[in-house]
């Protein structure tokens, strides 16, 4: 039984706009659905074909490759198998691959406990606050000292990926109900 | 003792290390999900191969890219490595000329590993 509201709702899904706003947003690739391994896999198949495609510069490409591993493995070790209340597993996470002018810019969304939010945004603010100099010392700390995790995680992800990209990590929480939040993070990383 | 072997797919690197020449070699992509699950076969290959090391060790790395837990098993690996005191380990690092991330990774495992690493550029 559609709900009036449902029914405007499918009303507004219109494809043609949906299309016009993807490319003038210069979307190369999106993605909203589960975070299974199988499907994590596939999605970086298609974005290192488009890649491929589309760049020229083997250092780019693998560039911002390498970063769009490590934020979906980042996603798939520590947020896939958070339960969100009312939500389907085809709800776990977005993301966004774009090109605008001569930067690419990976959107990734994902939910994290309300508990969890504290920790990781002190992890960001702390690479963010780095300079290149500091973020590659902290990196070769880390890469000597630090212990893995049973899930593979070593801590060297997010400096990594900051440290990769050249530019500050952008992100931002948006409460959802009592117990999660929507994380988004968003990495730039210049074509130039 | 056998040698160790894997073939490369499109997330693990081409595994191939001689046990009787001390020739070994890694090249591809390392972007596993569970990288220690992955690499702990080799750990327990090179736990052995410590205690027998050929004369010589030499060790080529022509990695494509790699994600962060796999530069975590490397240090594993070169932990290992370190135990030969014979002074005949020699790492290549090999990186394509225009790969500045390649040569800085390089140069990161150079900064803390107390193995000679020899820098190798590929032209392209």
């Amino acid at each position: 039984m559609v709900t009036s509201e449902q029914h405007q709702l499918l009303n507004q899904l219109d494809i043609q706009s949906y299309y016009q706003k993807m490319q003038s947003s210069n979307i190369l690739m999106s993605y909203k659905g589960a975070a299974s391994n199988d499907l994590l896999t596939s999605i970086l198949a298609i974005a290192q074909s488009k890649l491929a495609e589309l760049e020229n510069k083997s250092v780019v490409k693998k560039r911002v490759f390498t970063i769009l591993v490590e934020i979906i493995q980042n996603i798939y070790h520590h947020f896939a198998e958070v339960e969100v209340d009312n939500l389907h597993e085809d709800d776990s996470i977005a993301f966004l691959l774009s090109k605008i002018d001569d930067t690419y810019v990976i959107i990734t969304g994902n939910y994290v406990a309300l508990s969890d939010i504290a920790a990781l945004k002190s992890r960001i603010d702390e690479v963010n606050a780095m300079n290149a100099e500091q973020l590659k010392e902290k990196y070769r700390e880390t890469l000597n000292t630090g212990s893995v995790s049973p899930k593979g995680g070593a801590g060297l992800g997010i400096i990594d990926i900051a440290r990769r990209s050249g530019s500050k990590l952008e992100y931002t929480f948006k409460e959802y109900s009592t117990k999660y939040s929507f994380f988004s993070l968003t990495v730039k990383i210049s074509a130039l | 003792m056998e040698n160790f072997y894997l073939e490369e797919t499109s997330k693990t690197p081409k595994l191939s290390f001689d046990q009787r020449t001390g020739k070994f070699l890694m090249s591809g992509r390392s972007i596993p999900e569970n990288s220690i699950e992955f690499y702990r076969p080799l750990f327990e290959w090179l736990d052995d191969y410590v205690k027998i090391p050929s004369d010589k060790t030499i060790f080529d790395i022509k990695l494509e890219y790699f994600n962060t837990s796999s530069s975590k098993c490397l240090v594993e690996i070169f932990r290992r490595l370190e135990r030969i005191t014979s002074n005949g380990v020699v790492i290549n690092w090999f990186y394509e000329e225009d790969d500045e991330d390649m040569q800085e990774s390089g140069e990161d495992f150079k900064e803390i590993i107390d193995i000679p690493i020899i820098m190798n550029v590929i032209e392209n």
